[in-house]
């Protein structure tokens, strides 16, 4: 059965529990994956690693989760990684410059923040009102943007690297390396995110109106709902992911280049596929996109760990279980349909 | 006296079903040499499959199709088409990336040797052009033309076949008057070739004017044919529809003569769909909007609602004159719109049950977080009001039965509580216990107090529900029927441009 709506029918409740391998299948091939991570390596599970692991899922992780909206609503956003960069570009020479302003310190930073945010909703908003009121597919526009952005970074840091203040990256180094209460905060925003991400759009008309348009865009349409409003919110949102990633990796280098987030937007769009979300819009699960997240940190984390695989075959074993994952939910979802 | 001359295409005691559904039985049909001759009937009364059957596209249940005299069984359309007897459809089957002339030529391009010879197509496809007189360029890509000039290339294609039966289903649906005339000629060139031509139409101007013989279908039986001499339109009129309003409908409740306007419409405009439409709406009444498919009801309506941009025209709610841009901006003023099309624009039906009743009011059921409790609370009191019956294991819209699929559609969009509910094709496709609760359902409504625009082809119902029907005909509102107006022949007669406003114009046209 397929509940695209998560909560909608009567024979879960009766039933009080019903397997689904599309609800659970990503979860039993994290599983899966841990046990595999484990028999390899018992340090595997250790706190360390498993910190380690998350710090670096969240920055794909974030991005998935505004790529979730986009996908659900029937978008797709193939400018994050540039978008990710030109605002860690933006970032940096902005809180250089302010420096001699604000003197190093803290103003700075908020400064940089600030910047981000803004520079995250508008470049999703340029991504949203150019696709709805242009009426161009979203492939194409992110594309375009995808490109302006990365040449755009190229630029400001005249092909080379822009780094950030030494100073300023001491005051700024925290939100990256710092714990609270045993967790590293990169890893509390990732969760905030997703449980924000998870009542958003479960929980809310917005949300309702991600799974209809997705769904039929004329349907929903004719269930008089301002289309162009929400997809475009759908891309501003995903804006604001792209900005909170860059704001907790920022501070991991300190440097921004036309190599910073190269290939980020399709490792965001399979973590988003992993979980179980459908391609083509209309059906979107937010922990499954946590999960997917996590689970392409692991793969290579468990190939680091092991000889038996080569740490140069991440991307083909990634590539196998993308494949892999959307065949097992394609293929019930057939069964489900007859 | 003159021989009659030769039969080329002969229908002989045709029937066809569908699953258990008997659509036609045993249909003669007999199309001479170098003679029109038109195909009449309502929506359903089985033209197109008796078309389709005689064009190869459906295989007959029983009976024979004859060519000159010899019985044939086409498999395919490509074997009606080498004999001869040869389909225009009525919706358009153009390749729409393909050029004009590409299109002419599909699968049967001229070639030298190895290579396609465009030069002799084009110079092929001119003629074939310039015949019909338009000064479409062959080079154009198809989706960059306009409908009737679509219409054109899908004419022009048939004709550039060594055609001896050109069958045209409703041609003219989509063509401008000045190109029908164009058409008209056409058909008298070809006539004179000594081509048979099967001409389907609801428009009975049309057919007086050019039809040599007539052949009228109802519910799936041949009712009357003959020579078109002799018959008038009225005539043809009363044949097509000829049956009984019986107690299907429940009786219509009272309207106060001095009900006051909820909804008026002055001087609708609507680009390529409406060209002058006014109306009014009464608290408490059944409007009815009669007239073809593609005269522009929907079309009217929803740029009412703001689905559709409007060129000019005037809206006014309860006497005051609104302007709405967005469908969400009626829903604001309690109007209601049920589509024609529930599962391509109704229902989400790859959605929940529940999710789909409260997708238009949601707001409703939000404080500020959706309250799955509220929409299944909702959903059970739908179901009781509307009598949705499911199997057990229906989990999404989509499996859900037609009726059952009405029904959902008819709760969501009353989930607005709505003053004025506008109802398209509410009984397409649907089985004839739940038409009877639908009807009953409309006629609560305005007993308590709802008005209902009820846009309908089905001219029983039409006729059964409403108070006063409006018709309309090629985006023209001809005129608004009241009383002992409201019956078959003047609606018919309304709908086809023989009587009422403009017909004039368009006869200058």
């Amino acid at each position: 059965m397929s509940s695209v709506v998560p909560d909608n029918n009567k024979s879960m409740k009766r039933n009080g529990f019903r397997f689904d391998i599309k609800t659970w299948g990503p979860f039993i091939a994290l599983v899966a994956l841990a046990i595999l991570g484990v028999l390899i390596n018992p340090a595997f599970l250790g706190a360390d690693n498993l910190s380690n692991m998350l710090t670096r899922s969240a920055f794909i992780g974030i991005i998935a989760v505004g790529a979730t909206f986009v996908i659900t609503a029937g978008g797709l956003d193939l400018s994050v990684g540039s978008m990710a960069a030109f605002i860690a570009g933006v970032m940096i020479i902005l809180m250089n410059g302010l420096v001699e302003q604000f003197g190093v310190g803290i103003t700075t930073v908020l400064f940089g923040i600030g910047a981000s945010l803004i520079l995250g909703m508008g470049a999703g908003f340029i991504n949203g009102v150019v696709t709805t009121k242009g009426k161009i597919e979203a492939f194409i526009v992110t594309l375009g943007t995808m490109g302006i952005y990365r040449s755009l970074v190229t630029y400001l840091a005249d092909g080379g690297t822009l780094t950030l203040d030494w100073n300023v990256r001491d005051v700024y180094r925290p939100v990256y390396y710092e714990s609270l209460l045993g967790i590293p905060i990169p890893v509390w925003v990732f969760l905030l995110v997703a449980l924000v991400g998870y009542v958003l759009l479960n929980y809310t008309r917005f949300g309702r109106y991600c799974f209809a348009i997705g769904s039929n865009e004329k349907v929903a349409e004719y269930s008089a709902i301002h289309v162009d409003r929400v997809k475009t919110l759908t891309y501003v949102l995903q804006g604001v992911c792209v900005s909170l990633a860059t704001i907790i990796y920022v501070p991991r280098l300190g440097s921004a280049s036309a190599a910073t987030g190269v290939l980020w937007e399709l490792e965001a769009i399979a973590a988003v596929i992993i979980g179980g979300t459908v391609l083509k819009g209309g059906h979107g699960r937010i922990w499954g996109t946590v999960v997917g997240a996590i689970m392409l940190t692991m793969i290579g984390n468990i190939l680091n760990l092991t000889d038996a695989i080569s740490n140069y075959l991440n991307g083909t074993v990634q590539g196998i279980i993308i494949i892999v994952a959307v065949y097992l939910q394609r293929a019930s979802w057939k069964k489900n349909n007859v | 006296m003159m021989s009659a001359p030769p039969i080329l295409l002969q229908g002989h005691r045709i029937s066809r079903s569908f699953g258990g559904n008997q659509v036609l039985f045993d249909v003669d049909l007999t199309l001479h040499a170098g003679e029109v001759h038109a195909l009449l009937g309502e929506n359903g009364a089985g033209k197109s499959t008796l078309v389709r059957i005689l064009s190869g596209y459906l295989p007959p249940s029983s009976g024979e199709v004859n060519v000159s005299g010899e019985p044939r069984r086409f498999r395919s359309s490509g074997e009606a088409e080498a004999d001869g007897v040869v389909m225009i459809h009525q919706e358009l089957a153009l390749a729409e990336q393909l050029t004009v002339e590409e299109n002419i030529f599909l699968g049967r391009e001229l070639r030298r040797g190895l290579f396609l010879d465009r030069r002799a197509m084009r110079a092929r496809c001119r003629e074939a052009l310039i015949e019909l007189e338009t000064d479409i360029d062959p080079a154009t890509r198809v989706k960059d033309l306009s409908t009737s000039d679509q219409q054109m290339v899908e004419i022009a294609k048939a004709v550039t076949r060594d055609v001896r039966v050109l069958i045209m289903d409703e041609p003219t649906a989509s063509l401008t008057e000045r190109e029908v005339q164009i058409l008209f000629s056409l058909v008298s060139r070809l006539r004179k070739k000594g081509v048979a031509i099967l001409y389907i139409s609801h428009k009975l101007r049309e057919i007086e004017q050019i039809a040599d013989r007539v052949t009228v279908l109802r519910d799936g039986h041949l009712i009357d044919t003959g020579l078109a001499e002799g018959r008038s339109k009225e005539d043809l009129a009363r044949l097509m529809v000829g049956r009984e309003i019986n107690e299907m409908y429940p009786d219509r409740s009272s309207v106060a003569s001095d009900a006051p306007i909820v909804l008026e419409a002055r001087n609708i405009e609507v680009p390529g769909a409406v060209r002058s439409a006014s109306f009014t709406l009464r608290r408490g009444e059944v409007l009815g909007f009669g007239g073809v498919v593609g005269a522009g009801r929907t079309a009217l309506c929803e740029a009412i609602l703001g689905l559709r941009q409007r060129r000019s025209g005037e809206v006014l709610r309860n006497g005051k004159s609104v302007s709405f841009r967005h469908l969400r901006d009626a829903v604001r003023y309690r109007i209601a719109y049920l589509t024609e099309d529930r599962k391509g624009k109704g229902l989400v039906l790859n959605m929940g049950l529940r999710p789909n009743l409260t997708l238009l009011n949601l707001r409703a059921y939000c404080h500020p977080l959706i309250s799955r409790q509220r929409e299944a609370h909702a959903y059970a009191e739908a179901a009781k009001r509307f009598d949705i019956r499911l199997r057990t294991d229906v989990s999404t819209a989509g499996e859900l039965s037609g009726g059952n699929q009405q029904k959902l559609l008819l709760a969501k969009v009353m989930s607005i509580d709505p003053e004025i509910v506008i109802i398209n094709e509410p009984t397409r496709g649907i089985d004839v216990g739940t038409k009877q609760e639908i009807y009953r359902f409309i006629r609560d409504l305005t007993e308590s107090g709802c008005s209902v625009i009820l846009i309908s082809s089905e001219m029983s119902e039409l006729i059964g529900l409403s108070h006063r029907v409006a018709v309309m005909c090629a985006g023209v509102l001809t005129g608004v029927l009241e009383g002992d107006e409201v019956n078959e022949q003047e609606i018919m007669q309304y709908a086809s441009g023989i009587k009422g406003v403009g017909v004039n114009e368009q006869r200058r046209a």
